[in-house]
């Protein structure tokens, strides 16, 4: 599939997945393999902790914008910015005409009171304030770092449930809005995070479900994260490789090749039973990105997902970028 | 030192365990695992879940979900019990235990601004969490009690979460608009109520109507509340109880758990074992570069493939191994314990068990 059509389908995309499968690495890889394309973009980072700006070797994020990785040539710029609910509601209140007592609103702790009274207000205002932005085109594509699963749900499903609760008022205008951005496939679209391993992939496969059941929003591909790289001859005896080689091994050497072939094999049998399930239960398209050996993710590396992340999109089917999820069938998550 | 000692004297000695830690680091199963120990030490142990992966949760006899400790049967010389934490109903019997009366009770459970307060305020899972702690631990009679702890960025917010909410339950808001009769907040009180008519104007009247009938409703049940949430407070912060750190070796979470271990120590609080799941294991001793110096000049042969592969993980442990130092710096002296990568997940009795046998591999 031609890259820049896979990035054009829809100028927001919303990455979810359950907290540690490495969300924030593939909104990264995300970003920058569009800037590659040529595509400015935007990431947006709803949660305080995430590590998005280390990830580009940059200063924590903050409600103003700036740039986690300059243009140069034709790759065009990454820029990220934080949307906080206190942040948002205060620019909403300040837009709102009510600037006079919108600091008292938040720092009273009324806004407690209200976002319990109308559960979901502060999910609206995040949303509200990426619909501004895709509205006002502030980016060819506006990648936003979801919160971790569970509470994704909540986050999008929230829009529903708000309008039931408020019933006229501003507050329903903006989540009539939201819902209108979430379910228009070429506005909006979900990339699914999860990891080879089993829970993770039960939880990827209930989430992609549950969105497309009771949101509405449709799923771009499930990207699986951290699946090792194949390697030819790992089940070769390393005693006879070396001889195959035309070298002899050091002490304890054959011992160590051998155990540690060993372990990545049982890896990747696993991770190949977990593709497996996903394909079973999850008939959306999939994409992979390589384990990284190392425990510090920064630029060569968002880099090098990038890159990984391209060669996957290339390799995707053409067509109706839609979501093919039908009705779970037997033996899928109740 | 060897970790494992440290860790058994903990479920041991300890009467409250609370696990704390970011998402996905193997929080849930860490607190099985220690409940389990607990009870192979003969003692009377529950472990107190949140969010128990499904198979998990099936074979610790959760499937269907109780908010009160089901017994799980086992060769072991003590109990296990274990429980998934309801949110909701732990707060609907302590509005039952602090009501006057059956009306008061019934106004407050059917009124919608209640039954937002356990799915939309921030901090009611944590509160309910040392709520469930306190019933288990004082009026229960269990020896032990092993919590894991809503993903939480800020353990205090654990500790902290009873008393916030109660602040809530008094909104002064609320009293600024009930109580004008004092001459003095007559002048508050009308800015108040300007301010209750902008917010009514942006969410819509009858969401803050609610809002108001739940905290007439409430009035009275304060104090109740407040004590009840001190004394919780106070069990959090007694030397009975202890904070495990749980994290997984990259940069991010142990950044998050070295956070977690300088909230704690604001508080006076110091981490009493720091547990790392899912450890790359260490093949032999050699250097990683050389290994993948080897790979790449026998780059295409078998051979290239087994040192590029034992090189990588080689990479990997060490560096998993290094985001350690300064985490394990910090919680001087809490053992360190590792426990390695798994081939499988944790789905029943059996592989929890290899689980404990890391923990403890003393026996």
């Amino acid at each position: 599939m031609d890259p820049r059509q896979f990035l054009r389908a829809s100028r927001v995309v919303i990455v979810a997945g359950k907290g540690g499968v490495g969300k924030t690495t593939v909104a990264a890889a995300l970003a920058r393999m569009a800037a590659r394309q040529g595509l400015s973009t935007l990431v947006v980072q709803v949660e305080r902790a995430s590590g998005l700006a280390r990830l580009f070797g940059r200063p924590p994020l903050t409600y103003v914008e700036s740039t986690l990785a300059p243009a140069a040539g034709t790759i065009a710029e990454v820029r990220g910015r934080t949307i906080t609910p206190d942040d948002a509601l205060l620019e909403y209140l300040e837009d709102h005409g009510l600037r006079r007592i919108s600091r008292r609103l938040v720092s009273t702790g009324a806004m407690d009171v209200v976002s319990t009274a109308a559960p979901g207000i502060k999910d609206i205002l995040i949303l509200g304030k990426v619909k501004a932005l895709e509205r006002s085109e502030a980016a060819d594509l506006i990648v936003v770092d979801a919160p971790a699963a569970g509470h994704a749900i909540t986050f999008l499903l929230s829009v529903r449930g708000l309008l039931d609760a408020v019933r006229v008022g501003p507050i329903n205008a903006q989540a009539r809005d939201v819902l209108e951005l979430l379910s228009d496939p070429a506005r909006c679209s979900v990339v699914l995070v999860t990891l080879p391993e089993e829970t993770p992939v039960n939880e990827a496969v209930e989430t992609a479900f549950t969105l497309e059941d009771r949101v509405g929003v449709s799923l771009g591909p499930v990207v699986v994260n951290g699946l090792y790289p194949l390697l030819p001859g790992l089940d070769i005896d390393p005693v006879e490789a070396a001889e195959a080689a035309g070298t002899s091994l050091r002490p304890g050497e054959a011992e160590a090749l051998a155990e540690a072939a060993a372990f990545r094999r049982d890896r990747q049998a696993l991770q190949q039973a977990q593709l497996e399930r996903l394909d079973e239960r999850l008939p959306i398209p999939r994409l992979g990105l390589p384990f990284v050996f190392s425990a510090e993710l920064g630029p060569s590396h968002v880099d090098l997902l990038a890159a990984a992340l391209l060669d996957g999109v290339v390799g995707l089917a053409d067509g109706p970028t839609e979501s093919p999820v039908r009705a779970p069938a037997e033996g899928s998550p109740s | 030192m060897s970790g494992g000692a440290g860790l058994a004297e903990l479920v041991e000695g300890a009467g409250i365990l609370v696990c704390c830690g970011s998402g996905g680091v193997g929080k849930t199963t860490t607190a099985a695992a220690l409940a389990l120990r607990g009870a192979r030490l003969g003692r009377r142990a529950v472990v107190v879940t949140i969010d128990p992966a499904k198979r998990l949760a099936d074979t610790l006899g959760l499937g269907s979900l109780t908010n009160t400790p089901r017994r799980i049967d086992g060769d072991w010389d003590g109990e296990l019990w274990a429980m998934m934490l309801d949110t909701k109903s732990t707060f609907d019997d302590l509005v039952a235990k602090h009501s006057a009366d059956a009306e008061q009770a019934r106004r407050i459970l059917s009124n919608r601004f209640y039954r937002n307060i356990s799915s939309a305020l921030s901090g009611t899972q944590e509160y309910m969490a040392g709520e469930k702690l306190y019933e288990l631990h004082e009026e229960a009679d269990f020896d032990l009690v092993v919590v894991d702890t809503p993903p939480t960025r800020n353990a205090l917010d654990f500790i902290d979460a009873s008393r916030r909410l109660t602040n809530f339950l008094d909104h002064r808001l609320y009293r600024m608009l009930m109580s004008p009769t004092r001459a003095y907040l007559r002048a508050v009180n009308l800015a108040a109520q300007a301010f209750v008519r902008t917010v009514s104007k942006v969410v819509g009247g009858e969401v803050l109507d609610d809002a108001l009938a739940f905290f007439g409703a409430f009035e009275g049940m304060e104090e109740g509340f407040r004590d009840r949430a001190t004394r919780v407070q106070a069990l959090l912060v007694d030397p009975a109880t202890a904070f495990v750190l749980v994290a997984s070796p990259r940069t991010d979470t142990v950044a998050e758990a070295s956070f977690f271990a300088d909230k704690l120590a604001e508080s006076g609080i110091s981490v009493a074992a720091l547990i790392v799941n899912r450890l790359h294991p260490r093949f032999g001793k050699g250097r990683p570069e050389a290994d993948r110096a080897r790979g790449r000049t026998l780059a295409g042969s078998a051979l290239g493939s087994l040192f590029t592969n034992l090189g990588d993980l080689r990479a990997m442990a060490e560096a998993e191994e290094a985001t350690l130092v300064e985490l394990s710096a910090q919680v001087v002296p809490a053992p360190v314990v590792r426990v390695p990568l798994l081939v499988d997940d944790v789905h029943d009795l059996d592989t929890l068990a290899r689980i404990t046998g890391h923990l403890f591999p003393t026996g």
